[in-house]
Parts: C-alpha cells; structure tokens; sequence
C-alpha cells in the first residue's frame, strides 16, 4: 500500500466513524423528543388540573356556566359504571374465547377467532360506536348507557383475549399433564389448575384494557351521549368523564375549561396509577424480557 | 352497517366517494374532502413520525443501558395508554396555540414558496392534526419496531464488528434485516392514524374542503362523524355517516392486515432459531 492509499482509507475511515457518530446521536435526541412531549402533556395537565381539583370536584355536581364551584360527580359515577357494564360483558367473553384459542386450538375456527380479534383489536373506536348504535340505540329508540357499555366491552374483548391466550400459553404443560394423570377432566383442569396459574397475568391484563376504555370517548358519542344530571338508570343517557371533557373543552367558558382540565387530570391519573400496578407486578418477568 | 347504509348508496352510487359536497341542508353528501382529509393527516403524522420512531427503537433495542431502557420503555407505553382526548384537549389548547404563534408564521416565511406551506393561519388544521397524530403514534411504531430489531440474532451483529463496520453500519445490517418488521410497523401506525378520531376531530378545524395549504383547516373520516352522529335527524344523513364509516372499517380492515402479515412474517423468520 502506498503512503496515499492509507491515507485514503485513513479519511473514510474517519468519515465513516463521524457518520456513525451523527446517526446515534440523532436517535437519542429522537428518543428525547418521544419523551418530551410525554412529559409536557402529564406534568401540563397535572399542574393545570391540580389547582382546580378539590373534594367540591370529586363530589359535586355541575353547576351552570358563571356559578362557582361544582364537580363532575355524575360524570365520575358514570364513567364507573359504563367500566362495570363493560367489564361485565367483555371479561368473561374475551377470558372464554381466550381460553379456546389457547387450550383449544388447531381446528380452523380458533384460526378464525383468533383472526377476527386481530380485527377487531385493529378497528377504530367510531366504528364500533356505529356498530353499538345499530344494535342497540336503533332497537331501543334511545340513547343508554347500556349502549355505552356495549360498545366499551366489545372495544375490551380483543385485549383480554390476546392476554388470556398468552398467559395460558405460559402455563407449563407438564401442570396440565400431571392433573390429567390424578384423573381430573379436562374442562376442571382448565378451569381451576391452569386458569388460576394464569390468572394474576389475566388480571393484569384486564387492568390495561380498563385502563384503555376508560379513557374512550369517540363511541360513546352516540351511544350513552352524555348527561348533565345524575344518573343510574340504565336505559338513560348517562355521563362520562370523557364526554364531559370534550364538551367542557370546545365551550368557551373559562371555568369550564378548568373543569375540563380537573377532569383530564383524573383521567391521566387513573390511566397512570394501572400502569405502574401492572408495571410493578410484572417487574420481573418485563425486566428479564428487556 | 351495510345494511344501514343502503340509503345513501343506493341514492349516491361510487359519486360518494368522488364527490366533495357534504351539504346535510341541502341533502347532498360526498365523502372526498373526508377521504383527503384523512389520508392527509395521517401521511404528514407518518412523515414525522417514522425517522424519530426508528430513532427510538434503535436506541432501545442497541444502545441504552438496562436503567435507561426500562424507563424511556416504560414512558413510551404510558404515552400509548393515555386517552386520545387527553392529547386532543392539550392540542387545542397547549399546541394549536404554539402553531398559530410561532411555528405557522416561521414556515410562511421560510419555505412560504412551495404552496404546501400557506393557508389560512388560524392554529388548527391539516398539520396540527398531523403533528397530534405523530406524537400518537410514534410509541406504536418505536416499540413494535424495537421488538422486531431485537428478533435479530446478535450474531449478525458481531460479523459485522469482525469485519470492521462502525456501530451504524452494523446496526444498519440489522435494520436491513428487520425492514420488512418495521414496514408492518409503520403500516399498524398508519392505521391507527387513520382511525384515531378524538384528538383529530379537536385540532383539525372541521371544514369539508380539499385545500393545497397545510395550514387549512380540514375534515377527516372519524371526526365528521364523531360531530355530526349523534345530531342527524334525517335517513339519508345518517346513513351517508353510517356509508363513511363503512369505508373507514374497510380502509382499516385493510391496512391492519397487511401489518400483520408482515410483522408476522418477520418475527417468525427469526424465532424458528
């Protein structure tokens, strides 16, 4: 090698290096900037929501615009409960199906089963909605929260599904063998040996998708739409905090803004409490995956 | 929803989704302005998103230590979880400000030529709508992305320190490697770009027009009928609304799909070893 060759390579190899050294830092700073927002959202939210969020808010109701005070009591009732309806019609059918496709499968209908939960997993939330309003608002006549909770539980299946199936998949087969060989039937064995090995992961799992739905405003648009006043009834509308967000925000009242904001606060909160319980519980087996 | 939309296709035909006028006065319904609309945002959002999102899963996956993993992976999963009306309120009232403010104003001036860059300057509209998104749907791409580069084996990697590379060159083998992963990737958060309607709806400005400014406020699929559902009175309304969010299914049907074929393929190739 000449003396001009080494020095070529020598410049390459320098140039080389440099570009390696631009790409990395452009993926830190790319990382920084994921963050960033993160952080300016939660702690804008938080500081904006905190100074309006008081014990008046928690357990009040609305007040009119220009009144002082008042909460969104309702909304918050109303929301719990759209989670409850939800929980009760998306739980046991996602753990079900859950359960067919892991403990059950290779037959083309849980190849079937598991495509339509990709499916649905995939769908926006407004469609959904729509499906809701077809099946129920149509039929009834009215706007429910029953309709809510409808279109929340269908919005939650896909989720508990995949989680149950993956939990179950976790389950050593041996535990399922040993119990066959004491003679148990397959469906007791399912049912109370690798279904409550698997359950504090179920759990976690159904957390998240509360988590999800809880923050779900689109479907419930036009399917429990919104109430100023309190309600349990099932066949009204009922309030949500989401809705009354959304409301709240596109108002031009400033008060309500602030309202608004308390509200997001919540939200925020709720979401990121579940997160950090599943975060927690699951710190070993995310810790040694990473 | 097929069924329920029957009125509005049997009344417009295939001019639905070429026509422009929505006009519920005078019963005129044509879904373009919302197709545009949607396809719009959700391109600039992915324009945006996709550089930082692999930025991200680079980082992830090849150079944080285990402390600065768990952390920005465990940030990058909460900004995935929080409400979509969350980002919308903060949008509108944190981001569209800023646009109206400074960024608008900066991009007329410097790149104010190229007609992309003009409109009216009111804050909301197609790029606000698309930054919204962007900021949504780098998580899903960054993590999915970063799933799909740690599939890789490391070997790989290591043929490639041998032989001399510098750390990107090895990383960018890998990243050839994963390229059909991270393709699935982008098309997952492309879907949930199309999809996502709260947080649209709040920033984009909702006027049904088709507009070269990026500035212009404009209309998507999910938020035309996130406003206007639950206020139809007549048939054809609804059922027009009803036929958008036909064809919204149908785009998103087909767009998740194909993400997961290919995200399936890709991680499958590797996990057999």
């Amino acid at each position: 090698m000449t003396q001009n060759e080494i020095f070529i390579s020598d410049k390459t190899l320098k140039y080389r290096k440099i570009k390696s050294n631009l790409v990395l830092t452009f993926c830190v700073i790319a990382s920084i900037l994921t963050v960033l927002p993160l952080l300016y959202i939660f702690f804008y939210t938080t500081a904006s929501g905190f100074s309006h969020l008081s014990l008046d808010f928690l357990i009040q109701m609305p007040k009119p615009v220009g009144e002082e005070g008042g909460g969104m009591a309702n909304a918050i009732v109303g929301t719990l409960i759209l989670i409850g309806l939800a929980s009760v019609i998306g739980i046991p059918v996602g753990i079900l199906s859950g359960i067919y496709v892991a403990e059950y499968s290779g037959g083309i209908f849980s190849n079937i089963v598991k495509f339509v939960t990709d499916v649905l997993s995939g769908t926006p939330s407004i469609i959904i909605g729509i499906f809701a309003y077809t099946v129920i608002v149509l039929t009834t006549g009215s706007f429910s929260a029953l309709s809510g909770g409808f279109a929340l539980g269908i919005i939650m299946i896909p989720t508990v599904t995949r989680i149950t199936e993956e939990m179950l998949k976790l389950v050593p087969q041996s535990i399922r063998e040993a119990s066959l060989a004491l003679g148990i039937s397959r469906w007791r064995t399912t049912l109370n040996i690798v279904l409550k090995t698997a359950l504090p992961g179920i759990t976690t799992g159904i957390l998240l998708a509360i988590a999800r739905i809880a923050g779900e405003t689109a479907p419930l648009l036009f399917t429990s739409f919104g109430n100023q006043f309190f309600s349990l009834a099932l066949n009204e509308p009922i309030a949500s905090l989401p809705i009354q967000i959304y409301n709240y925000a596109k108002s031009p009242y400033t008060d309500w803004h602030q309202q608004a904001w308390a509200g997001a606060m919540v939200l925020v909160m709720l979401v990121f409490v579940i997160n950090l319980i599943v975060r927690f519980f699951t710190k070993n087996k995310f810790s040694s995956e990473l | 929803m097929f069924i329920n939309s029957y009125p509005s296709r049997s009344q417009f035909g295939l001019s639905f989704i070429f026509s422009q006028d929505w006009d519920p006065v005078k019963d005129k319904f044509g879904a373009l302005a919302f197709i545009y609309g949607t396809i719009v945002s959700s391109i600039i959002a992915l324009i945006i998103s996709l550089p930082i999102s692999l930025g991200v899963a680079i980082f992830l996956s090849e150079m944080a230590g285990k402390f600065l993993k768990t952390t920005v992976g465990f940030l990058v999963e909460i900004l995935a979880a929080i409400p979509s009306i969350i980002f919308g309120f903060w949008g509108l009232f944190v981001l569209v400000p800023f646009m109206r403010n400074s960024v608008q104003p900066f991009l007329e001036k410097t790149l104010g030529f190229i007609p992309l860059f003009s409109g009216a300057n009111i804050g909301t509209g197609m790029l606000t709508a698309g930054i919204i998104l962007a900021i949504m749907i780098t998580p899903i791409i960054s993590a999915i992305s970063r799933d799909v580069i740690k599939a890789i084996p490391k070997s790989q990697r290591e043929a490639a320190y041998a032989l001399g590379a510098t750390r990107w060159e090895a990383i960018r083998m890998a990243l050839l490697n994963a390229k059909s992963g991270i393709l699935g990737a982008t098309v997952l958060g492309f879907g949930r770009a199309v999809g996502e309607t709260m947080a649209v709806t709040m920033v984009i400005g909702n006027r049904a027009q088709i507009s070269a400014g990026l500035f212009d406020p404009a209309y998507s699929m999910a938020s035309v009928i996130a406003n206007e559902f639950a206020e139809a009175s007549k048939t054809i309304h609804v059922s027009s609304l009803i036929e958008v969010g036909l064809l919204l299914f149908v785009v998103t049907f087909i767009i998740n799909s194909l993400a997961r074929i290919l995200i399936y393929s890709a991680t499958k190739k590797y996990d057999a070893k």
